[in-house]
């Protein structure tokens, strides 16, 4: 039984009129725009657009303003926008071959055609706090290099060549939208992938962890990682035919496992596959490791008990927003749950009180 | 004309809603129409390939915004665009009409090559310090040889 709580208001809207002006800070600190927020805190734009499951960066940054920074609340407002728009329709599959990649990396090989990339990396970096970006307005400069403007095909396509990776057919089969339908156990790739998309990058980093130290035995090596603009196609039906109606960043990651074979199978190797909106890549390398480790059944490998390898888990508590708005829940007044919990122990305590006393 | 209808739409969808509303404001076009149906902001599912090649599966929504215009010679323009811009939307839509009159020259040599030649710039950039970044890694053998 549900008993509402009334009252409180006026204590409700002063703790968020409060809450407004600590957001705005000192007054004497410029306000921060949202061009600040899409052009200086990116990756944070990013990780919004990804696990709010909406790209758009403006709307992103703006979430990031209203919460202060709490990227979950954040992504909690940016879901919550996405309930009220209409759904036009799907677009044709994304082509990650034809990506304009600003980084490319293989951990597999290292002469690959096209060349690896690092682009904008945080790798290689010492990881030590950079006192000269204390000083405002640097604007560094970086080098460029002429190139040749060819497409770059994946690292992976060369081993399926020769048959020793799996290959991933496509059965024109329409996938299950997690938004439209709710899940059920078990369930597809489809229907898993589409939530590690957007699943909460730190549960999926250490379930992801959990599978290279042994829970689920996987090892895995990064066959390629890429990031780079893509085009969205999508078919107009006033006119029958297909326009690029988007252009956005992606972050996609292959990974190369290895497979014993089966029956009907040689050994070969086996992808775990990430896709993920924006400059994500921490998300989509864990991403790639969880879907490998929950293909243990397709691929007829055996169910250890790990964590990583069991759908309904993961799938089900990978969502942060389902999660922080279970457990943030319990905040709320409770009052009338716990008076009768109350009761009940003093009714036992006063029974098990008579029961010593007959003793 | 299909081909080329395609490539001028794709253009304005995908362009800088400020790169593509200087240029609509510095022409200064004058042109009247009417609504065919008035912007509207919705989303569409972005879909992926697993494993690259494999089956479908869906990614996330990206904002985009439609309407379509008539203009008083008949001609119809609509639009499909990224984001939430009703006027970028709008702008686009009137230049989706006006390419197939008899302006298709100006606002070709107006707003598409314009547009063209700026996201031709941004990309070329972003290759360019791609590449800049590109590495040769080699391996050395560690250890005693036998």
């Amino acid at each position: 039984m549900y008993v509402a709580v009334k009252g409180g208001e006026k204590a409700i809207d002063n703790a968020h009129s409060w809450m407004s002006e600590i957001r705005r800070g000192d007054p004497s600190v410029p306000n921060v725009s949202l061009n600040q927020i899409t052009e200086q805190l990116t990756l944070g734009v990013d990780r919004v657009m990804s696990e709010g499951s909406l790209y758009d960066k403006d709307l992103a940054a703006l979430a990031i303003k209203q919460s202060r920074g709490d990227l979950i609340e954040a992504i909690f407002l940016l879901r919550a926008y996405r309930t009220t728009l209409k759904r036009f329709s799907y677009s044709k599959p994304i082509d990650t071959a034809n990506m304009l990649c600003l980084r490319r990396i293989s951990a597999t090989f290292k002469d690959i055609p096209g060349g690896q990339k690092l682009g904008p990396t945080f790798d290689y970096t010492h990881r030590l706090l950079d006192f000269k970006l204390l000083a405002e307005n640097e604007t560094p400069l970086s080098p460029t290099q002429q190139f040749e403007n060819k497409k770059v095909p994946h690292v992976l396509s060369f081993l399926n060549q020769e048959d020793l990776m799996q290959k991933e057919k496509d059965n024109n089969l329409d996938p299950i939208d997690i938004t439209r339908e709710p899940i059920s156990f078990p369930t597809s790739r489809a229907a898993r992938l589409q939530a590690l998309s957007r699943g909460d990058e730190g549960f999926l980093l250490g379930l992801a962890y959990s599978t290279q130290r042994g829970y689920a035995r996987n090892h895995a090596f990064v066959g390629e990682l890429r990031i780079g603009i893509v085009e969205i196609e999508l078919n107009i039906p006033e006119l029958g035919f297909d326009i690029n109606v988007a252009e956005i960043i992606l972050t996609e990651c292959e990974t190369v496992n290895q497979f014993q074979g089966s029956k009907i199978e040689p050994p070969q190797f086996t992808r775990g596959y990430g896709l993920v909106f924006g400059q994500t890549e921490r998300k989509a390398l864990a991403m790639a490791l969880i879907d490998r480790a929950l293909r243990w059944k397709e691929l007829g490998e055996d169910y250890s008990g790990a964590p990583a390898q069991d759908e309904e888990f993961v799938i089900s508590h990978c969502d942060n927003i389902q999660a922080t708005g279970f457990l943030e829940h319990i905040k709320l007044p409770h009052y009338v749950d716990f008076q009768s919990e109350l009761e009940l122990i003093r009714k036992i305590r006063a029974d098990a009180k008579r029961n010593v006393k007959r003793l | 004309m299909i081909e080329k209808r395609k490539s001028w739409m794709s253009l304005l969808a995908t362009s800088d809603q400020n790169d593509l509303l200087n240029l609509w404001d510095q022409k200064k076009i004058k042109i009247s129409y009417e609504w065919l149906r008035q912007p509207e902001i919705g989303s569409i599912m972005a879909q992926g390939k697993m494993g690259v090649t494999g089956d479908k599966f869906n990614i996330g929504e990206v904002t985009i915004t439609r309407c379509s215009v008539k203009l008083d010679c008949g001609t119809i323009g609509h639009s499909y665009v990224q984001g939430r811009s009703k006027r970028k939307a709008e702008i686009s839509a009137v230049c989706d009409a006006l390419l197939q009159t008899k302006m298709s020259k100006e606002v070709n040599e107006n707003i598409i090559i314009p547009l063209e030649k700026i996201k031709k710039d941004k990309r070329d950039k972003i290759l360019s310090k791609a590449e800049a970044t590109k590495v040769d890694f080699f391996t050395l053998v560690r250890g005693e040889s036998d």
